[in-house]
């Protein structure tokens, strides 16, 4: 394998791997605001419990969020020296306001807001809490801009190959930011509404009766319904965004060839590109075209729009795009369907009385948002090829001169960390939900039978 | 003065500079209390942890923000300095995340992991801590991979890693008491010749890298004026010597000195390199004024950075506030 490919593998690790935690802890912010403040308002313990549950898995997320950003913030220069060389002038100053206003503000009231609790007044804390979610979401809205940008730039003019910015609030509010960012907000938000009902549900079957258990369960199930209809509806205004700016794309994910009215919504099919064809195709008549164009006689992009004269292809590579596509949807319906019956049954039943096929169910989806938020990211980035600033820079020519073997070390070593720490990862927030089912109240940093002599202040 | 393409760069490269610094000094010495948990017992081991508990994340984000200017305001040279520097850079990054990981898991894995948790948080400090010494010395060597430049830096990462272990020792005697903090005092002396040997290193090799370097440090009257600058170096290394085998005292006084000595050290070792190598952004190679980005992305940056910049350091005074004195046990609730 040669440099471009090793290093496209190597980025696509490292930023998959990344994701997985903001995903987590840009929606958890907010919660564990609201944790809190229920508490504050209500005084009931089963908030408070919730909260120091929560906050936890928080700590830990932030701390592998923060180290595999790292990483990222090299890997432009060790592997992609190109992209800062021809956008810096755009991408620089976006990634310098992330830094600046949003990842200082978390990482300090992050401390606070951890270990803080005692020292400062209940005021500071929660304004600590809000400032640390707050921190996140901005850190979201920057990297967002930059990508959107990425996606459909706008706002600079190039001289001698080199972008320069022209007018920076065409390029912060640029046309695809307002669907990106709401898509990915809400994305953030299921996955946590989803993984604090997939928790709470697994403390249930292994015999948790704790009051805070019903209450992370309901707060879990309500939160995913109100926010999966939500999320299609955004879903569906980034799709129509994209066809307007990138209808490669949008191809892509149909899996259609020919430019042409009628086309159908294809739920299967195994994409070819050599032959240019679907193979074993399973679709609804003129579904995209309802979808894309609201008419059936609807005209939907094809493919073959987009291959040159010569024959050079400048559309994405199909497959990922159309089956990351159908993954994400998916996983999404299959959300609407665990989260509105969950709702029904809490209305019949009550929180602790769900069955127990339903609370298996909930566990197995507890990393559902893992799952749609990847498959989405690939379809949106993959189906960006072979372009990395669309129309500005192709992703080969901003790739590095460092030797293959080199860059075959580091992903291998990768690899070997990510895949480790995410089983790690996983075991621990069921380990921390089986240590609180035992009755061990779930407060302290360091374990109870770890005894320190330290003085009290 | 006007902000354009000959002021931009400058002032662009001072806040890289004073990013590097506050880095090193302040993941320093929560690297540093990483290389000391193999000298600590299970019991003390939570206690140090507890002494860089909520500062750690912020002290790493210093690194983001330098290697973020370098990236935004010195597009050519980010690119040039870390693909030579590419197989200490994954060492580097591996070790981070070793770290940052290990000081959540320990508390948070079943109890029967700490141990080894515990090693992945020496290791990873290890690690991050010898391959920045490590491009240390091969940034002075003007990143050229040859044999004698290598060796170099094998002996710079060895420094920077004690030095890192002295500044960590000399923080958990700020932050500790009893037997701890005594151990402490012994860690420090063992780890003072570390800071000496890397500062004499640098400051000995530096000058024979070019006679550009050279000139202006042994031209008169050049060596006059900064001849108090290795003076006071020397100066304190002594001080602190002398110092420690007074510590602790009763009533804690002075506790404080190691740490303060230590900073200032590193605030001028740095400053003495700074004098060095500047124009030069890559050594001998490119100047800041040539690897600029345009004068109006660094505007922008800056006017977001002249507004933010004191915030930051509000808010981190506010936290090292909150958090004075000695640690205690660390607790969510």
């Amino acid at each position: 394998m040669d440099t471009f490919l090793l290093s496209r593998i190597q980025f696509a690790a490292n930023i998959s791997f990344h994701i997985l935690f903001p995903t987590i802890t840009i929606a958890l912010g907010w919660v564990l605001l609201f944790f809190r403040y229920r508490f504050a308002r209500t005084g009931e313990q089963k908030w408070m419990d919730a909260y120091m549950f929560w906050v936890k898995v928080f700590a830990l997320s932030f701390a592998l969020g923060v180290v595999s950003g790292i990483t990222m913030s090299f890997q432009f220069g060790t592997n992609w020296p190109g992209f800062m060389e021809a956008v810096g002038n755009v991408a620089g100053p976006l990634l310098a306001y992330e830094v600046m206003t949003a990842f200082f503000l978390e990482a300090v009231f992050l401390g606070i807001m951890l270990f803080g609790a005692r020292r400062v007044p209940p005021w500071l804390h929660i304004l600590s809490t809000f400032l640390v979610a707050f921190g996140t979401t901005m850190s979201a809205f920057w990297i967002l801009v930059l990508n959107s940008w990425m996606h459909t730039p706008q706002g600079y003019e190039l001289r001698d190959g080199v972008v320069h910015a022209t007018d920076w609030f065409s390029i912060i509010f640029n046309p695809s930011l307002p669907y990106r960012l709401g898509h990915m907000l809400l994305a953030s938000g299921l996955t946590v509404a989803f993984l604090i009902a997939g928790i709470a549900a697994f403390r249930r079957l292994i015999g948790d009766r704790a009051e805070t258990v019903s209450t992370q369960m309901r707060f879990g199930l309500i939160l995913g319904a109100v926010l999966i209809p939500a999320q299609i509806v955004m879903g569906d205004l980034h799709g129509l965004n994209t066809l307007e700016h990138q209808p490669a794309k949008v191809a892509a994910m149909e899996g259609n060839w020919n430019t042409g009215p009628n086309v159908p919504l294809i739920l299967f099919a195994i994409p070819d590109e050599a032959a240019r064809t679907n193979h074993a195709e399973i679709a609804i008549p003129n579904g995209a075209s309802l979808i894309l164009k609201h008419s059936p006689s609807g005209v939907v992009p094809g493919l073959n729009d987009f291959v040159a004269e010569d024959g050079t292809v400048m559309h994405p590579p199909v497959a990922p795009v159309f089956w990351g596509f159908r993954v994400m949807v998916g996983t999404g319906m299959a959300m609407l369907a665990l989260s509105w019956l969950g709702v029904l049954l809490i209305w019949r039943r009550g929180a602790d009385a769900l069955p127990r096929p339903y609370l298996m169910a909930t566990v197995g989806m507890a990393f559902s948002g893992w799952v749609a938020t990847l498959a989405g990211w690939y379809v949106t980035e993959i189906g960006r090829q072979p372009w990395l600033v669309t129309g500005v820079l192709t992703t080969e020519a901003a790739v590095g001169d460092v030797a293959a073997p080199m860059v075959m070390a580091t992903l291998m070593a990768y690899l070997a960390i990510y895949l480790a720490l995410m089983i790690a990862y996983i075991g621990v927030i069921f380990h921390l939900a089986r240590r609180a089912a035992e009755g061990k109240r779930p407060t302290r940093e360091e374990p109870r039978d770890a005894p320190i002599s330290v003085p009290a202040e | 003065m006007t902000l354009d393409a000959t002021t931009l760069p400058v002032i662009f490269a001072g806040l890289m500079g004073i990013s590097i610094l506050l880095y090193v000094i302040l993941d320093g010495f929560d690297l540093g209390v990483g290389l000391l948990f193999p000298f600590a017992e299970p019991a003390e081991r939570d206690r140090m942890i507890a002494s860089i508990g909520p500062f750690w994340d912020a002290n790493e984000t210093w690194l983001v923000l330098a290697i973020g200017i370098l990236l935004v305001a010195f597009p050519t040279a980010h690119g040039t300095i870390l693909t030579a520097l590419y197989l200490p850079v994954a060492v580097m990054l591996v070790g981070l995340i070793l770290r940052g990981v290990a000081f959540e898991f320990r508390a948070k894995a079943p109890l029967s992991h700490k141990a080894s948790w515990d090693r992945a948080f020496f290791i990873g400090s290890l690690m991050t801590s010898a391959s920045q010494g490590f491009m240390l010395g091969m940034y002075i060597m003007g990143l050229e991979w040859t044999l004698f430049h290598v060796g170099f830096a094998l002996l710079t990462a060895g420094a920077l890693t004690v030095a890192y272990s002295f500044i960590g020792a000399a923080w958990v005697i700020l932050k500790t008491d009893d037997a701890l903090q005594l151990k402490a005092v012994a860690w420090a002396r063992g780890g003072i010749w570390g800071m000496a040997l890397g500062l004499g290193a640098v400051s000995v090799a530096t000058p024979f890298v070019s006679t550009r370097i050279f000139e202006r440090w042994f031209s008169f009257p050049e060596v006059v004026l900064l001849a108090p600058l290795p003076l006071m170096s020397v100066a304190l290394i002594v001080l602190l010597w002398l110092g420690l085998r007074h510590l602790p005292t009763r009533n804690d006084h002075f506790a404080w000195f190691p740490f303060a000595g230590a900073t200032t050290l590193m605030v001028l070792g740095f400053f003495g390199m700074g004098y060095s190598f500047y124009p030069y952004i890559v050594p001998e190679q490119m100047t800041i004024y040539e690897a600029a980005a345009s004068p109006e992305s660094l505007r922008i940056i800056l006017f977001g950075a002249l507004f933010v910049l004191p915030m930051i350091i509000g808010y981190t005074v506010l936290s090292y506030t909150v958090f004075r004195g000695k640690a205690t046990k660390l607790s969510y609730d």
